[in-house]
């Protein structure tokens, strides 16, 4: 338990301000700037605003600026902001088929139409260190451009490819289109919990713990064997109903990434096989995250499918409750803050216990020592 | 387009409640509308700050409310057609000015930029009232679907042509 502590005013006021020396850093060189991290951070700010489940680039920069490139500690930021403001409304639901793609690749099939795109990747990369970039010297590259623009319309992998054999079973659409969404930052998590929920805890949950989650489930604690159907990233329009104008608005573009899932096939003796689906959508462009989220999803459609339960990845309660990396830093990192009053109860209850066993030892070696003797004679 | 026609055409639509909003019709005059709006939340605050300062100081207007920053949580389908799901929050600003003719403005657009709601609410107004900002948004549209136009050149560029190589070897 942690016990409020008084005092320590100034020495809290000094530590702040030589973390803020710090961050600093060497007054000889420039001070960064949170445009230049909002442009050549890009896919930090990404992260931030994804985990922070707060779609504004400008703010992540200053928090990335604030937190030291602590990327958890920025997270944390833009959480606390987030607080801070009015919900106007909720989008109606975006519509990843309209979006104006930067990239878009399957691994299942080569000759899809509108083609694969590869966007701006590091895929294929050598994965060399290029000291270029730190003789400054990187000349603004244009990147070459082709005759003519990506397809405006490209089709879906899962959708219109392999649901057009019905090999691949549908995304259920509630009866009821309008009930209720699930949402975790206005009421706690109650298991078992639906879709709606899961993804969404997913979408803003630590990407390494999604991550590896996602790679158990490849090295066998979940069987479902995946391949990516489709990735996309890219921008798409966000719009809304103002009661105040009776009709939808489109307020602006954000950018995400869309990654589904082509998994292991289901069915009976009766029932035609058909693969099934993990979905994974994220802010900003996070393939890492997008193809994880797609994996935990699918895993957690375990109880849905009938699937026994084999790994950590399966079980919904233990992936929800951990993945967020705000809550688990609170209580990991709240054991440094304080805690003497708790800890003077223990080492009492330690002290007591030893004396306590002094006692009965000494009584022991007391015994023996009377007993001694007279084995000896 | 006439300001009378325009502001009937807003919350007196019908609700049909066997009428998703997704699918719900509009009229052409609505149709107009979302098309500037969405125009404007695109644009730039210091572009519309130029051009209502070049064009329309003289209008007397007011603020109906003033720029408020807030958000709203965006929504998304599993499967991008499935089951809806709250992804995240996005940051948005909103505004409503007054013309002193009554013609009201509405916006609502990405951001925390108080003024470019402002101005966004503004030039909404003047399309409502005698649609003279008609070519500023004309330009502005044309603008930012070249921008579009040459970034998908550029991910075009970034296609993989299994075909190509194919042809190159019958060479």
């Amino acid at each position: 338990m942690y016990v409020a502590v008084k005092g320590g005013e100034r020495a809290i006021n000094n530590a702040h301000r030589l973390l803020a020396e710090q961050r600093r850093g060497d007054k000889k060189i420039a001070e960064i700037e949170t445009d230049q991290i909002e442009q050549q951070l890009s896919l930090s700010v990404t992260r931030v605003m994804a985990e922070g489940s707060l779609y504004d680039r400008d703010l992540a920069a200053l928090a990335i600026k604030q937190g030291r490139g602590d990327l958890i500690e920025a997270i944390f930021l833009m959480r606390a902001y987030r607080t801070t403001l009015p919900r106007f409304a909720f989008s109606k639901p975006i519509r990843t088929a309209d979006m104006d793609v930067s990239r878009r690749i399957s691994a299942t099939f080569k000759d899809l139409p509108g083609g694969q795109i590869l966007g701006p990747t590091f895929d294929y990369t050598h994965r060399l260190l290029d000291f270029t970039l730190m003789a400054n010297s990187e000349d603004p590259l244009d990147a070459p451009s082709g005759e003519h623009p990506v397809d405006e319309n490209m089709p879906r992998v899962l959708d219109d490819i392999l649901n057009y054999e019905g090999l691949i079973q549908d995304e259920p659409v509630p009866v009821d289109d309008t009930a209720p969404v699930a949402d975790l930052t206005r009421e706690p998590i109650k298991f078992p919990a639906g879709r709606d929920l899961r993804l969404q805890n997913l979408t803003r949950g630590d990407e390494g713990f999604v991550l590896a989650l996602g790679y158990s489930t490849q090295r066998g604690y979940a069987n479902s064997h995946a391949f990516v159907g489709e990735i996309r990233y890219g921008t798409v329009s966000v719009e809304i109903e103002p009661e105040e104008l009776g009709f939808a608005i489109d307020i602006g573009d954000i950018e995400l990434t869309e990654c589904e899932t082509v998994n292991k096939f289901k069915g009976s003796k009766t029932k035609l096989p058909q693969f099934t689906r993990g979905y994974g959508l994220v802010f900003g462009q996070n393939e890492r995250k997008a193809i994880s989220m797609a994996l935990v999803d699918r895993a957690m459609r375990a109880d849905e499918m009938g699937e026994q339960i084999m790994g950590p990845a399966q079980d919904s309660e233990f992936v929800m409750e951990h993945s967020d990396n705000v809550q688990s830093t609170g209580f990991v990192e709240h054991i440094k803050l304080p805690h003497y009053v708790d800890f003077q109860g223990e080492l009492e209850l330690v002290r007591r216990m030893r004396a306590e066993v002094e006692e009965r030892l000494a009584k022991l070696e007391a015994d023996e020592a009377k007993s001694q003797p007279e084995a000896a004679e | 387009m006439t300001a009378q026609t325009a502001q009937t055409a807003g919350p007196g639509q019908d609700h049909n409640p066997l009428n998703p909003p997704q699918t719900k019709a509009v009229d052409g005059v609505t149709a107009a509308r979302q098309r500037w709006m969405s125009v404007l939340a695109r644009t730039p605050r210091t572009v519309l700050e130029t051009k209502w300062a070049d064009t329309y100081s003289d209008v007397k207007w007011s603020h109906l409310r003033e720029p408020q920053i807030g958000m709203v949580m965006v929504r998304g389908r599993a499967g991008g057609a499935g089951q809806r799901f709250n992804l995240g929050e996005m940051t948005v600003t909103r505004c409503a000015v007054t013309l002193s003719d009554g013609t009201v403005g509405h916006s609502y657009v990405k951001g925390r930029d108080r003024l470019q709601a402002q101005y966004a609410a503004l030039f909404d107004a003047i399309m409502l009232r005698d649609g003279s900002a008609c070519d500023f948004i004309d330009d502005l549209a044309a603008a930012q679907a070249n921008a579009k136009h040459e970034h998908a050149r550029k991910v075009a560029a970034t296609k993989v042509d299994f075909f190509t190589l194919v042809r190159g070897e019958d060479e």
